[in-house]
């Protein structure tokens, strides 16, 4: 079954989607979109690098990505606002991804894949990566849940009931790299942000609780997905747009949705 | 039950701790203590640092300086000043309440009329009004269990009925739950008539003791002046205060508090 491309290209998406748009929800609730969209243009630096060096995109990513974390918060200490600081790392790193890139030995490589995502192509690893790389996301996010909300909700708080925000911060901080580098692939390292946070702001609309809300953008995250993926198919438009773009639609049907429902 | 008895006995202690932002000094050897069910208050203008110290007893703030003992285990309820929840995150008063542990229906219907509320369980925490959420706040911080309910500047934007009835409302809790309590206030004459202890703190402790000591004690009268003093007697008719024309004052004659 996983020798069709078409199958382990819906695994491939669906494993993204519904990742990012579980941790697309802290992302949204904590503001961290800037942030997210940082790591993941500064991912092509990571993608030119592993290049370079010969080793997994996958760990060039999550590398550079932790990297611009901790480049972040240093920028962040020494005056720079956050706007201005996400935005050196964000088109630096993206620039400089592309020079290197050119730089190297040997034959010209395109990009393209990286930028937009070629998830026709994914192999029998990439899929075993994605999903391990879910599941690490889903079982941390599960174990830690409570810790999490209530130190988004206030580091105070936490600080009260013996929970350590900056713990917290950390961990979500990893694991929105570690998303970054399953998600590139796929979509691409200028849409992953959107795989994060529009899948949430849809479910935003019709969630009362926080857990609601999770399930419901992990949901969409699925919904998009697979549906991006058939229109795609059918359409013959490139795979990740397509998944972002059904994502998009979603949103739009759903604000629709509450707004009529409130008129009603 | 904690034990009542002794210095060693009480529930958090800070010792000569000393803080500073960015070469600016907020603390300086700050002592503080709290025994079990007392209620203690410090009250200083802004940027005296009792936000400050407040944190460093939580827990959320280390000093450069001193140290913090804590009784192991201590449970700590905080009600902070205000709760900015971002309007993505959907959450409702009874999802509120099981942060950061789930709680029983039974315990959580409990805990919102002990704070003085409805049962607004099904309400989202962001249609509350101001009285209304500091009251949510409040409950949640009692359904641990606290030994110690630290409370700062729990009631900004509340009206005047609303002020008084949430510290009615705390002293109430006290003798409910028989917790020690910790506040930090500038509503000066609600908050000290109902203390057992006040602090007063100007970056370093200026003055410390029972509320009529406090209010007369000269350092008080240099930060507050004594339209507090009069305020104050509204609430404890039976105290003198003539001590308000003892001694001379150059700076601050705000009298409207009525004397």
């Amino acid at each position: 079954m996983l020798d069709d491309f078409l199958v382990r290209a819906a695994l491939a998406g669906l494993g993204t989607a519904i990742t990012a748009g579980l941790l697309g929800c802290f992302v949204v609730w904590r503001r961290m979109a800037y942030f997210g969209d940082a790591m993941a243009h500064a991912a092509i630096l990571g993608v030119a690098l592993s290049l370079g060096f010969s080793v997994s995109i996958f760990i060039g990513v999550i590398v550079t990505a932790i990297a611009v974390a901790f480049l972040f918060l240093g920028l962040t200490g020494r005056g720079q606002s956050a706007d201005a600081a996400l935005g050196v790392i964000a088109h630096g790193g993206l620039a400089l991804g592309l020079v290197a890139v050119a730089l190297l030995p040997g034959q010209r490589i395109s990009l393209d894949a990286y930028l937009f995502g070629d998830v026709l192509t994914v192999s029998c690893l990439d899929l075993a990566v994605i999903w391990g790389g879910a599941l690490v996301v889903f079982v941390i996010i599960w174990h830690r849940w409570s810790a999490l909300l209530t130190a988004t909700l206030s580091p105070d708080l936490a600080h009260a009931a013996g929970i350590k925000p900056r713990r917290e911060e950390l961990i979500l901080t990893l694991l929105l790299a570690l998303v970054v580098a399953v998600a590139i692939k796929v979509v691409g390292a200028l849409l992953i942000t959107v795989l994060l946070i529009v899948p949430a702001a849809a479910a935003r609309t019709a969630a009362r609780t926080p857990e609601g809300m999770a399930v419901l953008a992990t949901t969409i995250g699925a919904i998009a997905s697979l549906g991006g993926l058939r229109i795609a198919m059918t359409l013959d438009t490139a795979v990740g747009p397509t998944i972002v773009c059904t994502a998009v639609g979603c949103f739009a049907l759903m604000t629709l949705g509450s707004l009529l429902s409130k008129v009603a | 039950m904690p034990s009542v008895s002794g210095d060693t006995m009480s529930l958090m202690q800070v010792k000569n701790i000393t803080v500073s932002y960015g070469g600016k000094q907020v603390l300086d050897r700050v002592n503080l203590s709290i025994m079990p069910g007392e209620i203690v208050t410090i009250v200083g203008p802004n940027g005296s640092g009792k936000s400050t110290l407040l944190r460093v007893v939580l827990g959320a703030l280390d000093p450069q300086k001193g140290t913090v003992k804590r009784q192991d285990g201590l449970r700590i309820g905080y009600v902070l000043q205000r709760l900015q929840i971002d309007p993505s995150l959907p959450i409702t008063v009874r999802r509120f309440l099981d942060l950061p542990t789930r709680v029983s229906e039974v315990d959580a219907v409990a805990a919102l009329k002990t704070a003085g509320l409805p049962d607004v369980s099904k309400q989202q925490m962001t249609s509350l009004s101001g009285g209304q959420f500091q009251r949510v706040l409040l409950a949640r911080a009692l359904l641990g269990k606290p030994q110690v309910l630290m409370l700062d500047e729990a009631t900004q934007g509340l009206d005047q009925p609303g002020l008084a009835s949430f510290y009615r409302q705390i002293e109430a809790v006290r003798q409910d739950i028989g917790c020690a309590i910790l506040m930090v206030s500038h509503e000066l004459h609600v908050v000290m008539s109902a203390s057992d202890r006040v602090i007063c703190l100007n970056g370093h402790v200026c003055c410390e003791g029972t509320p009529d000591v406090v209010s007369a004690a000269p350092a008080y009268r240099e930060l507050f002046g004594t339209g507090t003093g009069g305020a104050l007697a509204l609430y404890r008719h039976e105290h003198d205060h003539g001590h308000d024309h003892d001694h001379d004052h150059e700076h601050h004659h705000d009298h409207e508090a009525a004397e």
